[in-house]
């Protein structure tokens, strides 16, 4: 098949292949509710990790003689049945959501997922072997079982140990501040997320791997290194950021869904999982509907966003599977 | 072919096992000790002793866990540590009907109106219809349960006061429509969007051009034609629906306070309940395992172009 391509349509498409990155990108940036709806992602990410900054009041300050008043101007999404600031607790439960989804993204999926997927597709045999059965394990769990068992059981011990460990060092703000539910929701949900990214990174793989500018590289003696970042890595690349972008509402989801069960982000630590969770009753709904809502619509807007945005990224990148 | 079958059935009980295993070596990891939680803190050590001897507690894992399988097999999955006296198999023969009657009227709320709304917006591609037909879908699925939820009771029960808004009272109570709604809305979403793509790839097929051009009606064209090429790919999703039958769905399941499935594994996970919560994981990824097993083993049927082990025949 490749032998019959004409000179021209070689010369024309390696031309393109450099910039093939920038060509979908101006793409992207053509389309205005995408553009609109990154804007919103960007907004709520950027509120979330600046969120010690951008609020007025501390997620834990109470009044207790503000309780569980609707919006106000001192107040916009109204203070909750402690009286803490709504707003303040959104933006704090966006920055865990920020921190979970940027964490697993990269952990899970960008790291374990693309160099397995390299080192699968490229290198192959027994490594392939070992990599793709063990995803295929991971792969037959349903998931949020395996999450829920894994974060019940596995979570007290690691306390115990960071206990034990704060104990012996005098550092004492490892567990108040969270991060032990940051560190292993984050590692359960990459413990599911890299299989996909592995094997879309492996099946590029393969298909560049038997091209004919990879033989050639070899030809002229390229190391395996040079070869997987020079010729293989820019042709995965532009999957990988499809599959980041549909993917991300998933994490979001997958945090939102532990915390609200009661497995995720602890408490003092705000995460809109809980606050829904807490809220949730038909009482609430019918007193403070915006106890409720805020947390609900806030979220409600970012998961439409990311998949919006998923959706444009995908158009954006393979124009021709529209 | 026979060598793919083959290797798929050899495969799947190793995947079984492994699935397994990693589900009882994490609930032997998890915190509590059964003993203790039976006897009570303060019990005499050289009592605690006997009985973990007694129960073989003591043993390596692997032997506790052929032990555990063995009788699992056999649908005894051990007592609970919650309820005192009462079985995990029959706790879970309780609470699984429930959920599976739920997760039925979702399923058919989604394929009830999935289907036929799809089919609909394929045959009618690029006018209006079918353009607001995709955006209610692309709305509807990016639409999370934390939303649907709290807006149908609030329009249903709280606004038109119509529809009763907490508790289980079987298939054909009032009390099972906003859950099912809720559960069923991205599904119709999902249905709609897979029926909408497979009948536009299948419309623009040779060979409905041909038996259009061989004059047979459009009723028969549509059905033979069209319709039973189009819902191969929904066969996959709907036997991931089946195996997830059994299973609770744990939002839905609190917001509107349903004894599912759902229910009991949040209750049993804070109550450190670990055999109701193992005997739910391992059925489930049996379950799911199987499923996925079988969605695979039907396939080249219901579409001989599918060689098994090749991916498909270009055409």
């Amino acid at each position: 098949m490749r032998a019959e391509q004409t000179p021209a349509t070689l010369e024309s498409t390696a031309g393109q292949s450099r910039s093939y990155m920038a060509l979908s990108l101006r793409r992207l940036a053509r389309r205005k509710l995408a553009m609109f709806f990154l804007g919103i992602i960007l907004v709520m990410y950027g509120s979330g990790i600046l969120a010690t900054w951008v609020t007025p009041y501390g997620y834990n300050d109470q009044d207790l003689s503000l309780a569980k008043q609707g919006p106000t101007w001192a107040h916009p999404f109204g203070t909750d049945r402690l009286g803490r600031d709504q707003l303040t607790r959104v933006i704090f439960g966006l920055r865990t959501t920020v921190i979970i989804t940027l964490t697993s993204l990269i952990g899970g999926s960008l790291l374990l997922g693309i160099v397995l997927g390299l080192i699968s597709g490229y290198i192959g045999r027994l490594a392939d072997g070992i990599i793709m059965r063990t995803g295929e394990v991971t792969s037959a769990f349903p998931e949020i079982f395996l999450l829920l068992i894994l974060l019940a059981t596995v979570r007290p011990r690691v306390v115990t140990w960071v206990q034990n460990f704060e104990d012996a060092t005098g550092i004492d703000w490892i567990i108040r501040l969270g991060f032990v539910d940051f560190a292993l929701i984050s590692f359960a949900l990459s413990i599911f997320s890299w299989f996909g990214m592995a094997r879309l990174v492996r099946g590029q793989v393969l298909q560049v791997r038997e091209n004919q500018y990879s033989e050639a590289a070899r030809a002229v003696g390229a190391s395996t290194s040079r070869i997987l970042r020079v010729h293989v890595f820019p042709n995965v690349i532009s999957p990988v950021i499809v599959s980041v972008s549909a993917g991300l509402a998933g994490f979001a989801g997958a945090e939102l869904v532990l915390s609200f069960i009661g497995v995720g982000i602890q408490p003092p630590t705000p995460s809109l999982g809980r606050m829904i969770y807490e809220n949730s009753s038909i009482s609430v709904l019918r007193a403070e509907p915006h106890l409720l809502l805020f947390p609900v619509l806030t979220i409600s807007v970012l998961l439409f966003a990311f998949n919006l945005l998923g959706d444009a990224v995908n158009d954006a990148f393979n124009p021709r599977t529209r | 072919m026979g060598i793919y079958i083959a290797r798929r059935l050899l495969w799947t009980p190793f995947l079984l096992f492994m699935v397994s295993f990693i589900t009882f070596a994490l609930g032997q990891f998890g915190p509590g000790d059964p003993v203790e939680l039976l006897l009570g803190q303060y019990s005499d050590p050289d009592v605690v002793e006997r009985i973990r001897k007694q129960r073989g507690l003591d043993d390596p894992i692997f032997i506790q866990y052929a032990r555990y399988m063995g009788k699992a097999v056999r649908g005894d999955f051990g007592e609970s540590f919650k309820y005192r006296g009462r079985t995990v198999a029959e706790l879970l023969l309780k609470k699984i009907p429930v959920s599976a009657q739920l997760n039925l009227a979702a399923l058919i709320i989604s394929v009830g109106l999935g289907i036929p709304i799809g089919l609909f917006s394929a045959l009618k591609q690029g006018t209006p219809w079918d353009t607001s037909a995709v955006a209610a879908t692309l709305l509807a699925q990016s639409m999370p349960v934390f939303l649907t939820a709290p807006v149908l009771l609030i329009v249903f029960a709280l606004w038109l006061d119509i529809l009763p808004t907490h508790g289980w009272g079987g298939f054909f109570d009032a009390r099972i429509i906003m859950p099912a709604l809720v559960l069923g809305i991205p599904g119709v979403a999902i249905v709609t969007r897979l029926t909408r793509a497979s009948t536009l790839d299948v419309v623009h097929q040779d060979y409905v051009r041909t038996a259009r051009a061989k004059g047979l009606s459009e009723f028969s064209v549509r059905n033979r034609h069209i319709l039973r090429n189009a819902l191969i790919p929904i066969v996959t999703t709907l036997g991931f629906s089946l195996a997830g039958l059994a299973g609770g769905s744990f939002i839905v399941e609190i917001f509107f306070g349903i004894p599912g499935v759902g229910l009991l594994a949040i209750e049993s996970l804070f109550a450190r309940d670990y055999p109701v919560i193992m005997a739910g994981v391992i059925i489930g990824t049996t379950l799911f395992v199987l499923a996925n097993l079988i969605v695979d083993l039907i396939y080249p049927v219901l579409d001989p172009r599918i060689r098994l082990g090749g991916g498909y025949v270009a055409g």
